[in-house]
């Protein structure tokens, strides 16, 4: 017991003294994540927004397919992309294999899926007296539309958030095509799993701690943004 | 100028069952047309066809200025309006909704404000212009989507049942603006209501829709009422 109240008090201090290799983590892992976040919103909230609020062929297979992905093993996606990146593979020649632009790409792989449907059903769960109201006061189809993604604006944010937090706490894909270098691609997860295989507590524990507390924050943010929704709906 | 709506012969169905047959009419005047009809006689299809929200199986609907017939296309869907009986509450601001179809048409923010300003006053909604929409009251909703709709001056204002779920109160003052609306004489009003008392009131002309087809009774609303 006491040994993890020691490695506890040692975590504490990294923090509050703003331990530069923690930071470093911290920073890398917020890049990376937030990257692929940003990357799997630009396509996903269109490719939601299409399947939301047109009818084009093949929707129920393409929805079908991004609410299978969602439930996506990482490390399943790692080892794919990983053979896609690696020197034999189709992509070897882009030299991408542990950077972090391969563990972006990776992350984006994981996020399309759940941004897609968590915006689909944002989407269309929008009331259609929205958008007929839009076109009774003459907004074009188009216009129509960007108020119904407007309206959607509390799942969608919901569902980034989600994204966010799946992405963060991720560390099959991003290890397999990362590779785990120190100050290159270590991020905080991946830092965790080597800290403890180590035996070094104190780091592990630091990033354990600000990782749960951005798990809550995220959390918060959601519950925040859920209560919004509900009261659009009331 | 004036837009002067034509329809001729529509004919419109719902999986395999008619709702509108062969309904003709000309809105040719100004004042209030109020469209008569029980539940499910397709007052609301024929408001949506005319509103170009749907398009008629049959028959042609046509909008005419200075006898010039004019194209089916945008321009033509921002000189009409239609509040359907569930208003669709944008999760916004009173002043918010209000100035979304000004918006949409890329107005001055300055005329925006104006014009907004000058509506809510009209709807006596001023008071409440900052309020989140959705709290409103379903009298005040009602009376949020017509500010919503009137604030672009439609030529042709359609209302669908404007006050069929709302307090006397709030009817009074539906009816009120209605009445304003009138004799400021620069839409064409069509709408629909159960109520033959509303009817009487506010209506210029009637119409009656049954077996899908559109009956025009030229009287006056106060002479059928004298009629029984």
């Amino acid at each position: 017991m006491a040994f993890i109240l020691e490695s506890f008090h040692s975590a504490l201090i990294l923090i509050v003294r703003l331990d530069p290799e923690l930071l470093s983590i911290m920073l890398l892992s917020l890049k990376v994540s937030g990257s692929a976040l940003i990357s799997a919103t630009i396509v996903g909230l269109p490719m939601a927004a299409l399947l939301g609020l047109t009818s084009m062929p093949l929707k129920g297979f393409f929805l079908n397919l991004m609410n299978t992905c969602m439930g996506l093993p990482p490390v399943v996606v790692g080892l794919f992309i990983y053979l896609m990146l690696s020197r034999s593979g189709p992509l070897g020649f882009m030299g991408l294999l542990y950077t972090p632009t391969a563990m972006i790409t990776a992350q984006f792989v994981l996020a399309l899926p759940i941004i897609v449907a968590l915006c689909h059903s944002a989407i269309v769960s929008v009331d259609p007296v929205i958008r007929q109201a839009a076109l009774t006061l003459g907004a074009t189809k188009s216009q129509a539309s960007l108020t119904v993604i407007a309206e959607a604006r509390y799942g969608i944010i919901s569902a980034i958030i989600a994204g966010f937090g799946r992405l963060m706490a991720e560390v099959g894909a991003i290890l397999i095509v990362g590779g785990n270098i120190a100050g290159y691609t270590r991020v905080m997860t991946t830092t965790i799993a080597l800290e403890a295989d180590k035996g070094n507590f104190e780091l592990a524990l630091a990033l354990g701690i600000i990782l749960l507390g951005m798990a809550l924050l995220i959390n918060s943010l959601l519950l925040i943004f859920q209560r919004q929704a509900i009261v659009r709906k009331l | 100028m004036s837009i002067v709506l034509k329809l001729e012969n529509l004919t419109k169905a719902y999986d395999g069952k008619p709702v509108l047959t062969h309904c003709s009419f000309s809105f040719d005047k100004k004042g209030i047309y109020v469209l008569r009809g029980s539940n499910g006689a397709g007052k609301s299809t024929l408001l949506r066809i005319c509103a170009l929200l749907e398009m008629p199986d049959k028959g042609k609907i046509s909008f005419y200025s200075a006898n010039n017939r004019l194209a089916r296309n945008i321009d033509l869907q921002r000189r009409i309006s239609l509040v359907l009986p569930k208003v669709g509450v944008f999760n916004r601001s009173v002043a918010a909704n209000v100035a979304y179809p000004l918006k949409i048409r890329h107005i001055a923010q300055r005329e925006v404000s104006r014009r907004v300003e000058q509506i809510l006053e009209l709807v006596g909604l001023s008071h409440k212009k900052n309020q989140q929409a959705l709290t409103l009251s379903s009298g005040e909703t009602q009376r949020m989507g017509m500010a919503r709709a009137l604030v672009i001056e439609p030529e042709i204002l359609f209302l669908d049942e404007p006050t069929a779920s709302i307090d006397d109160e709030n009817t009074l003052i539906i009816e009120n603006l209605l009445k304003t609306l009138k004799q400021n004489g620069r839409a064409t009003i069509i709408m629909t209501t159960h109520d033959p008392g509303q009817a009487n009131r506010v209506g210029d002309y009637l119409l009656w829709l049954k077996n899908g087809q559109l009956m025009t009774d030229f009287r006056k609303c106060e002479e059928v009422k004298m009629c029984g």
